[in-house]
């Protein structure tokens, strides 16, 4: 057997009290990618953060190459070779500063040359960013202006400059179009073949299996299994994480569909939004699937009334709606579920119990005092029909989950018993558990008669839970599929801006997903 | 061994915080009671509660700004306008003390919703808007007097005297007593009293927090941002007028620049609220015990015959104090471990 390049063996780490890791382990060879998969909470970001330095482990010891290292800081890390491409690739790029300057960062600080060489950084960085065969990013141009994708191939080739061993990926592709995904993949293939060890993190499952040599499967701390993927499948890993087996959570179900709950025609927006027009019957679960930047997001927003819109009317019920602020639209008898739930949907440094009954104070307080007790029976409620993990009512939703806030951000809504659910992306960033959860309450509303829009770019997800799929490309909506004419090939031609023309309909499908997946 | 020192340290951050302004309150007043016998009396609190009463009445309008995320600078302008509008409106004008008492209010009103205007709908940040107005208010008053107090009977510019007078009943506000406590003093516990009720206790205090604490997540729960931070303004600039109205009635006369000594100490009161109990946020009563911690520690210097001009480096060192205090526990409070 080859000696690995990185081994972390009996790695244990403890916060306070709570057991962060325990005889956790890890091994990556060189020039393979190795993914950890885990449900939120067990350990993976604890042992990223461990690897790059950010934290120390308590026991267990750390080789690379053969030889014990210590890992202090970020720095030490980084001396060692260990790099880190965060999800929140803002944080590490300086937008002001060109894109050549970006990749060549780390190189200012270091002693040598007083003066810097303009044309030796651009050099460099166009010589990097070949080697990615990213050279159709202009190093002269502002770091603003890259798209998100570019911004991670540019820290790719930070990293690469200082002739990374390993390349830790922290859910790089989640804020990623599938297209962008295909071009990172290309990048870590590149990496792959130059000998780098690349560490991948990564909800999407798909993505791990089409990506990975191996994977790692951690529960709870420690590890379950490492899989070759070769010969791993999806269910088993599945199984693994959840310690359990996964029912068909995705399996359709039949329920009975109402009248039309929703009726929107002819929505402008005067920006993103052209012309669209759609309808949810109550009882049925809608799917509004695009990639990135098709205007999902923006939909939503502009039914829920958080932005203006230019033309067209509303329907809810057969009646008229006026919608010129998210107040009106909760009146009318709607609720969202923003995308960015942190920063749109929840108060964080609040309680659980101060968020639940928030968009419905009222009823909280029936006389002029808030009524702390009602307050607490309806967390108490929510956190067992969400099954939320959570210390007390009172636990502030910053020591929670994503997963767990996100069934807040729902949950908050429920004691309004509105008509119509929006839900913006209600699976990202959420580990499986918690998707289960979330599918499991989006098919009891609508079994209970409410009407869903499922705003999504996870297309498996949106077939399996939708009765029916529009889909949205550039601001409208190209397509309407049934829940038995969809298919991820389709649905992601349209989404691409593709069309299927009669006759030639396979051949062209089949050319798009080729451009799409070079 | 290192676990143990840090959970030792742990529990002493949080003790600090959630006591620490409270055993400060006991030391200083124990300390002062050691020093002095004129101290821990009766007449000497009784004082010292009139003395903070215009203070956090400022105290408490700025509290409710800095609840939705805002700022308000201004509360000292407002409350030297207010000043000087209320004597002028019964020595210039001899006007009925319902106008007297109401007019002022209105003005305290106009200003926050200008503030709100230029917040709100123009879009300057807080800090800035408040800081302008704060500028522009002061210019008003001292326009309005042309730059002299204003006090009974006084020569008018226009020669001849003013026709009227401070009228027994307006003095009775700042200077009368009632069931064995000053006026004012009552006047504060009251507005005390009822901003902590209506902050903690109402669906309004909760709007209220939660805009400040997420404005856009806020909306998205159906509230309309823009009021609650005009409520706020306005709430702020009633606050500050009635402190403009109290500070007329205490002195008997309208002081020019009432307000502006006024208004950092009425900000250092609110912040040091932040500490009180572990709050970590802008409240009431933290506020109202900020203002008590300041005041005492003052009038337990002035016994002391500490030089006057020595008293700000107490007051900041008491406020820097309570803000390591709150900044080192948020810090360990919301970082995930």
């Amino acid at each position: 057997m080859v000696e690995p390049l990185l081994s972390m063996t009996a790695i244990g780490k403890k916060f306070g009290t709570v057991t962060a890791l325990q005889g956790a382990e890890f091994q990556l060879k060189k020039g393979e990618v190795h993914a950890i998969l885990g449900v939120n909470g067990a350990g993976k970001s604890t042992l990223i953060k461990i690897l790059s330095g950010v934290y120390q482990q308590d026991e267990g010891s750390i080789y690379l190459d053969g030889a014990a290292i210590r890992l202090d800081s970020p720095k030490a890390a980084k001396q060692q070779g260990i790099y880190c491409v965060y999800q929140e690739v803002d944080t590490a790029i300086v937008s002001e500063l060109t894109v050549a300057e970006n990749i060549l960062l780390d190189t200012f600080a270091e002693k040598g040359n007083l003066f810097v060489s303009r044309q030796r950084i651009n050099e460099k960085a166009r010589s990097v960013l070949q080697e990615l065969q990213a050279d159709n990013i202009n190093v002269q141009q502002k770091a603003a202006r890259l798209t998100l994708a570019e911004k991670q191939t540019v820290l790719i080739a930070r990293a690469l400059v200082h002739s990374a061993k390993i390349i830790i990926f922290d859910e790089p592709t989640a804020p990623l179009s599938i297209h962008e995904s295909e071009k990172l993949y290309t990048v870590i293939e590149k990496l792959k073949a130059q000998g780098v060890g690349c560490v991948f993190i990564s909800h999407r499952l798909p993505e791990v299996f089409e990506i990975s040599d191996r994977i790692t499967v951690m529960r709870e701390g420690t590890l379950v299994q490492t899989y070759d993927t070769a010969q791993a499948d999806q269910d088993g890993v599945i199984e693994a994480m959840l310690g359990a087996a996964l029912s068909h959570e995705l399996e359709p179900s039949a329920h009975d569909i109402g009248t039309a709950l929703l009726e929107v025609s002819n929505l402008s927006d005067g920006q993103k939004l052209k012309n669209l027009s759609l309808t949810v019957a109550a009882g049925e679960v809608v799917g509004v699937v695009g990639l990135v930047g098709a205007g999902k997001t923006e939909l939503a927003k502009a039914l829920f009334g958080g932005t203006p819109l230019t033309s067209g009317t509303i329907k809810l019920a057969g009646k008229n709606a006026k919608i010129k602020h998210p107040a009106d639209a909760i009146k009318a008898g709607m609720a969202l579920i923003p995308e960015e739930r942190r920063k749109e949907g929840l108060f964080v440094q609040e309680s659980l119990e101060a968020n639940a009954s928030f968009p419905n104070l009222k009823q909280f307080s029936k006389r002029l005092l808030m009524d702390r007790k009602a307050e607490k029976r309806f967390a108490n409620e929510i956190i067992e029909r969400l099954r939320i993990k959570t210390g007390s009512t009172e636990t502030p939703l910053v020591h929670l989950s994503g997963g767990n806030q996100q069934k807040v951000a729902i949950g908050k809504w429920i004691s309004l018993n509105s008509a119509l659910y929006l839900f913006d992306e209600p699976t990202k960033g959420v580990d499986i558990g918690a998707k289960v959860d979330i599918f499991k309450l989006i098919r009891q509303l609508a079994e209970s008669g409410k009407g869903c829009l499922y705003f999504s770019s996870e297309i498996h997800e949106a077939i399996g839970i939708s009765d029916r799929i529009l889909v949205m490309y550039n601001g409208q909506i190209v397509k309407e599929l049934s829940r038995q004419e969809a298919t991820q090939e389709r649905i992601l031609l349209y989404a691409s801006g593709g069309k299927e023309e009669l006759g030639e309909k396979q051949e062209f499908g089949e050319r798009k997903r080729d451009s799409v997946s070079i | 061994m290192g676990k143990n020192k840090n959970s030792v340290k742990e529990n002493a951050i949080q003790f600090l915080f959630k006591y620490g302004a409270i055993a400060l309150l006991i030391f200083i007043i124990f300390y002062f009671s050691t020093i002095s016998d004129a101290f821990f009396t009766y007449g000497n609190f009784s004082d010292i509660l009139r003395s903070i009463s215009i203070v956090t009445l400022l105290a408490l309008g700025v509290t409710f700004t800095l609840v939705v995320d805002g700022f308000d600078l201004s509360v000292g302008s407002t409350m030297s306008l207010s000043t000087v509008v209320s004597a002028s409106l019964m020595v210039w004008y001899d006007m009925p003390l319902w106008l007297v008492l109401i007019l002022p209010l209105l003005i305290g009103v106009l200003v926050g919703a200008v503030n709100s205007f230029l917040i709100v709908v123009i879009g300057i940040p807080d800090l800035l808007a408040t800081l302008s107005m704060m500028y522009i208010v002061a210019g008003l008053h001292r326009t309005y007097t042309e730059g002299y107090s204003i006090y009974n009977n006084m020569p008018l510019t226009s020669g001849g005297t003013a026709p009227g007078q401070l009228s027994e009943a307006f003095l009775w506000i700042g200077q009368g007593q009632m069931l064995g406590l000053p006026v004012p003093v009552w006047i504060m516990l009251v507005m005390v009293l009822a901003s902590y009720v209506v902050l903690n206790h109402t669906r309004w205090g909760r709007v209220l927090y939660m805009t400040g604490g997420n404005a856009e997540a806020a909306t998205l729960s159906g509230v309309s941002v823009k009021k609650v931070k005009f409520t706020a303004y306005v709430i702020s600039g009633v606050f500050a007028s009635m402190a403009g109205i109290l500070f007329t009635a205490r002195v008997g006369s309208g002081q020019i620049d009432a307000g502006a000594p006024l208004m950092m100490e009425a900000v250092a009161a609110v912040f040091v609220g932040y500490s009180v109990l572990g709050a970590g946020k802008p409240n009431a009563l933290g506020t109202f015990f900020g203002a008590a911690v300041i005041g005492i520690l003052l009038n337990g210097l002035t016994i002391l015959n500490l030089p006057y001009y020595a008293f700000d480096i107490i007051k900041g060192g008491v406020l820097v104090a309570a803000l390591a205090v709150t900044y080192v526990y948020a810090k360990k409070k919301f970082s995930k471990a």
